[in-house]
Protein backbone atom coordinates (compact mmCIF):
# COMPACT_ATOMS: atom_id res chain seq x y z
CA UNK A 1 0.00 0.00 0.00
CA UNK A 2 1.51 3.87 -1.48
CA UNK A 3 -0.47 5.58 1.69
CA UNK A 4 1.81 4.04 4.71
CA UNK A 5 5.05 5.37 2.77
CA UNK A 6 3.27 9.08 2.60
CA UNK A 7 1.87 9.10 6.22
CA UNK A 8 5.54 7.61 7.67
CA UNK A 9 6.83 10.48 5.70
CA UNK A 10 4.70 12.86 7.05
CA UNK A 11 5.02 11.59 10.30
CA UNK A 12 8.75 12.15 10.20
CA UNK A 13 8.69 15.48 8.71
CA UNK A 14 6.46 16.72 11.19
CA UNK A 15 8.12 15.17 13.90
CA UNK A 16 11.56 16.45 12.48
CA UNK A 17 9.91 20.41 12.39
CA UNK A 18 9.00 19.11 15.89
CA UNK A 19 12.66 18.53 17.17
CA UNK A 20 14.17 21.55 16.03
CA UNK A 21 11.62 23.99 17.74
CA UNK A 22 11.32 23.02 20.88
CA UNK A 23 13.09 24.44 24.10
CA UNK A 24 13.07 21.29 26.25
CA UNK A 25 16.13 19.18 24.83
CA UNK A 26 14.20 15.98 26.62
CA UNK A 27 11.43 16.56 24.16
CA UNK A 28 13.36 17.29 21.22
CA UNK A 29 14.57 14.07 21.77
CA UNK A 30 11.35 11.85 22.25
CA UNK A 31 10.37 13.82 18.77
CA UNK A 32 13.90 12.78 17.62
CA UNK A 33 13.12 9.36 18.35
CA UNK A 34 9.50 9.18 16.65
CA UNK A 35 10.94 10.64 13.41
CA UNK A 36 13.98 7.87 13.84
CA UNK A 37 10.81 5.19 14.35
CA UNK A 38 9.07 6.62 11.30
CA UNK A 39 12.53 6.26 8.73
CA UNK A 40 13.12 3.27 10.16
CA UNK A 41 9.30 2.40 8.88
CA UNK A 42 10.04 3.31 5.70
CA UNK A 43 12.58 1.26 5.64
CA UNK A 44 10.71 -1.77 6.32
CA UNK A 45 8.57 -0.74 3.42
CA UNK A 46 11.38 -0.04 0.72
CA UNK A 47 12.17 -3.61 1.24
CA UNK A 48 15.61 -3.05 3.73
CA UNK A 49 14.51 -4.91 6.30
CA UNK A 50 18.05 -5.12 7.64
CA UNK A 51 18.55 -1.40 7.61
CA UNK A 52 15.12 -0.45 9.70
CA UNK A 53 15.93 -3.09 12.32
CA UNK A 54 19.16 -1.51 12.43
CA UNK A 55 17.86 2.25 12.72
CA UNK A 56 15.75 1.26 15.44
CA UNK A 57 18.44 -1.01 17.30
CA UNK A 58 20.93 1.68 16.79
CA UNK A 59 19.40 5.20 16.08
CA UNK A 60 16.25 5.16 18.21
CA UNK A 61 18.05 2.86 20.83
CA UNK A 62 21.89 3.21 21.46
CA UNK A 63 22.61 6.91 19.98
CA UNK A 64 19.09 8.79 21.54
CA UNK A 65 20.37 6.59 25.08
CA UNK A 66 22.91 8.33 25.00
CA UNK A 67 21.84 12.04 24.16
CA UNK A 68 19.34 11.08 27.12
CA UNK A 69 22.32 10.09 29.53
CA UNK A 70 24.44 13.19 28.65
CA UNK A 71 21.12 15.74 28.90
CA UNK A 72 20.54 14.13 32.51
CA UNK A 73 24.27 14.63 33.55
CA UNK A 74 24.26 18.48 32.31
CA UNK A 75 20.96 19.00 34.10
CA UNK A 76 19.96 21.95 32.01
CA UNK A 77 17.29 23.86 33.95
CA UNK A 78 14.36 26.24 33.14
CA UNK A 79 17.53 28.99 32.10
CA UNK A 80 18.71 27.27 29.53
CA UNK A 81 15.43 26.84 28.08
CA UNK A 82 14.70 31.16 29.16
CA UNK A 83 18.30 31.35 26.97
CA UNK A 84 16.96 29.36 23.98
CA UNK A 85 13.55 31.00 24.13
CA UNK A 86 15.60 34.26 23.48
CA UNK A 87 17.44 32.88 20.74
CA UNK A 88 14.37 31.64 18.82
CA UNK A 89 12.02 34.20 18.18
CA UNK A 90 10.57 33.91 14.60
CA UNK A 91 13.02 36.34 12.83
CA UNK A 92 15.80 34.02 13.29
CA UNK A 93 13.69 31.57 11.21
CA UNK A 94 13.11 33.53 8.24
CA UNK A 95 16.50 33.74 6.52
CA UNK A 96 17.48 29.96 6.57
CA UNK A 97 13.91 28.70 6.37
CA UNK A 98 13.64 30.78 3.22
CA UNK A 99 16.95 29.12 2.36
CA UNK A 100 16.17 25.91 2.76
CA UNK A 101 13.21 25.92 1.09
CA UNK A 102 14.55 27.52 -2.06
CA UNK A 103 16.36 24.64 -1.87
CA UNK A 104 13.67 21.89 -1.30
CA UNK A 105 11.77 23.77 -4.34
CA UNK A 106 15.11 23.29 -6.45
CA UNK A 107 15.56 19.59 -5.62
CA UNK A 108 11.87 19.10 -6.55
CA UNK A 109 12.74 20.53 -9.72
CA UNK A 110 15.64 19.03 -11.12
CA UNK A 111 14.03 15.52 -9.48
CA UNK A 112 10.89 16.12 -11.32
CA UNK A 113 12.75 16.49 -14.39
CA UNK A 114 13.07 12.65 -14.83
CA UNK A 115 10.72 10.25 -13.70
CA UNK A 116 11.10 6.17 -13.09
CA UNK A 117 9.02 3.64 -10.62
CA UNK A 118 10.67 2.68 -7.41
CA UNK A 119 9.95 -1.05 -7.49
CA UNK A 120 10.73 -2.58 -4.79
CA UNK A 121 9.11 -5.88 -5.99
CA UNK A 122 12.22 -7.58 -4.65
CA UNK A 123 13.58 -7.27 -1.52
CA UNK A 124 16.96 -6.66 -0.61
CA UNK A 125 17.38 -9.48 2.00
CA UNK A 126 19.88 -9.79 5.20
CA UNK A 127 21.86 -12.74 4.07
CA UNK A 128 22.51 -10.39 0.65
CA UNK A 129 23.36 -7.14 2.21
CA UNK A 130 26.14 -9.48 4.66
CA UNK A 131 27.75 -11.33 2.09
CA UNK A 132 28.37 -8.14 0.21
CA UNK A 133 29.87 -6.52 3.54
CA UNK A 134 31.75 -9.44 4.25
CA UNK A 135 32.83 -9.53 0.66
CA UNK A 136 34.42 -6.48 -1.49
CA UNK A 137 33.76 -4.45 1.07
CA UNK A 138 35.31 -6.01 3.86
CA UNK A 139 38.20 -2.97 3.57
CA UNK A 140 34.98 -0.53 4.42
CA UNK A 141 34.26 -2.93 7.56
CA UNK A 142 38.25 -2.57 9.28
CA UNK A 143 37.97 0.80 8.53
CA UNK A 144 34.50 1.15 10.20
CA UNK A 145 35.76 -0.83 13.32
CA UNK A 146 39.13 1.27 13.88
CA UNK A 147 37.06 4.64 13.63
CA UNK A 148 34.68 3.01 16.15
CA UNK A 149 37.56 2.22 18.85
CA UNK A 150 39.33 5.91 17.82
CA UNK A 151 35.59 7.14 18.94
CA UNK A 152 35.86 5.12 22.30
CA UNK A 153 39.06 5.79 23.04
CA UNK A 154 38.54 9.49 22.03
CA UNK A 155 35.35 9.68 23.98
CA UNK A 156 37.10 8.00 27.48
CA UNK A 157 39.63 10.63 27.26
CA UNK A 158 37.71 13.64 26.44
CA UNK A 159 34.65 12.61 29.03
CA UNK A 160 37.62 11.32 32.02
CA UNK A 161 37.58 13.76 34.84
CA UNK A 162 40.98 15.38 35.39
CA UNK A 163 43.35 14.30 37.90
CA UNK A 164 42.59 15.71 41.13
CA UNK A 165 45.97 17.38 42.85
CA UNK A 166 47.47 14.81 45.30
CA UNK A 167 49.27 16.37 48.26
CA UNK B 1 4.46 -4.92 -3.01
CA UNK B 2 4.56 -1.09 -3.10
CA UNK B 3 5.71 0.95 -5.75
CA UNK B 4 6.35 4.36 -5.15
CA UNK B 5 7.98 6.66 -7.40
CA UNK B 6 11.97 7.27 -6.12
CA UNK B 7 11.59 10.97 -6.27
CA UNK B 8 9.14 10.76 -3.33
CA UNK B 9 11.47 9.11 -1.18
CA UNK B 10 14.14 11.30 -2.73
CA UNK B 11 12.02 14.55 -1.86
CA UNK B 12 11.72 12.89 2.03
CA UNK B 13 15.23 12.97 2.04
CA UNK B 14 15.64 16.23 1.29
CA UNK B 15 13.18 17.79 3.16
CA UNK B 16 14.70 15.75 6.66
CA UNK B 17 18.03 17.08 5.56
CA UNK B 18 17.20 20.65 5.37
CA UNK B 19 15.26 20.80 8.08
CA UNK B 20 18.30 19.22 10.14
CA UNK B 21 20.04 22.22 8.19
CA UNK B 22 17.92 24.32 9.57
CA UNK B 23 18.38 23.62 13.03
CA UNK B 24 22.45 23.85 12.98
CA UNK B 25 21.79 27.38 11.48
CA UNK B 26 19.53 28.67 13.91
CA UNK B 27 19.57 26.73 17.50
CA UNK B 28 22.35 28.17 19.75
CA UNK B 29 22.35 25.22 22.36
CA UNK B 30 25.16 22.46 21.31
CA UNK B 31 22.75 19.29 22.00
CA UNK B 32 20.40 20.49 19.47
CA UNK B 33 22.98 21.45 17.21
CA UNK B 34 24.29 17.43 17.53
CA UNK B 35 20.51 16.61 16.93
CA UNK B 36 20.41 18.29 13.45
CA UNK B 37 23.29 16.79 12.73
CA UNK B 38 22.11 13.64 13.28
CA UNK B 39 19.21 14.16 11.38
CA UNK B 40 21.17 15.23 8.78
CA UNK B 41 23.33 11.83 8.81
CA UNK B 42 20.30 10.29 9.12
CA UNK B 43 18.45 11.99 5.54
CA UNK B 44 21.26 10.58 4.02
CA UNK B 45 21.20 7.35 5.03
CA UNK B 46 17.72 7.30 3.55
CA UNK B 47 18.88 8.92 0.27
CA UNK B 48 20.91 5.47 -0.10
CA UNK B 49 18.20 3.49 0.89
CA UNK B 50 16.03 4.80 -1.70
CA UNK B 51 18.54 4.48 -4.41
CA UNK B 52 19.68 0.83 -2.97
CA UNK B 53 15.85 -0.18 -3.39
CA UNK B 54 15.62 1.23 -6.61
CA UNK B 55 18.12 -0.90 -7.89
CA UNK B 56 17.27 -4.11 -5.78
CA UNK B 57 21.08 -3.89 -4.75
CA UNK B 58 22.61 -4.26 -1.20
CA UNK B 59 24.88 -1.52 -1.52
CA UNK B 60 22.61 0.84 -0.12
CA UNK B 61 22.11 -0.69 3.08
CA UNK B 62 26.11 -1.33 3.21
CA UNK B 63 26.77 2.59 2.70
CA UNK B 64 23.72 3.04 5.48
CA UNK B 65 25.60 1.23 7.78
CA UNK B 66 28.70 2.88 7.47
CA UNK B 67 27.07 6.17 7.80
CA UNK B 68 24.85 4.64 11.18
CA UNK B 69 28.67 3.79 12.42
CA UNK B 70 30.15 7.14 11.38
CA UNK B 71 27.08 9.00 13.31
CA UNK B 72 27.36 6.79 16.27
CA UNK B 73 31.33 7.64 16.55
CA UNK B 74 30.48 11.62 16.31
CA UNK B 75 27.58 11.37 18.54
CA UNK B 76 29.89 10.09 21.20
CA UNK B 77 33.26 12.03 20.56
CA UNK B 78 30.72 15.02 20.67
CA UNK B 79 28.67 14.96 23.37
CA UNK B 80 31.77 13.91 25.11
CA UNK B 81 32.81 17.18 23.87
CA UNK B 82 29.59 18.84 25.06
CA UNK B 83 30.46 17.67 28.74
CA UNK B 84 33.60 19.24 28.79
CA UNK B 85 32.46 22.00 27.04
CA UNK B 86 29.99 22.64 29.87
CA UNK B 87 32.40 21.79 32.40
CA UNK B 88 34.79 24.43 31.47
CA UNK B 89 32.35 27.26 30.19
CA UNK B 90 29.44 26.36 32.28
CA UNK B 91 27.06 26.96 29.34
CA UNK B 92 26.27 25.61 26.07
CA UNK B 93 25.52 29.01 24.55
CA UNK B 94 27.68 28.35 21.07
CA UNK B 95 27.79 32.35 20.70
CA UNK B 96 29.05 32.81 24.25
CA UNK B 97 31.97 30.12 23.58
CA UNK B 98 33.41 30.86 20.68
CA UNK B 99 36.45 32.72 21.56
CA UNK B 100 38.38 29.65 21.65
CA UNK B 101 40.70 30.76 24.05
CA UNK B 102 41.30 27.67 26.03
Amino acid sequence: MEITFYIAAFVAVVSTAMVITRLNPVHALLYLIVSLLSVALIFFLLGAPFAAALEVLIYAGAIMVLFVFVVMMLNLGKEAIAQENRWLNPQMWIGPGALSFILLIELIYLLEKESSLLSSAEMVEPQQVGRALFGPYLLAVELAAMLLLAGLVGAYHLGRREQEEGP
Amino acid sequence: MISIPIEHGLYLAAALFLLGLMGVLVRRNLIFMLMSLEIMLNATGLAFIVAGARWGEAEGQIFFMLILTLAAAEAAIGLALILLIYRHFGTLDADRISEMRG
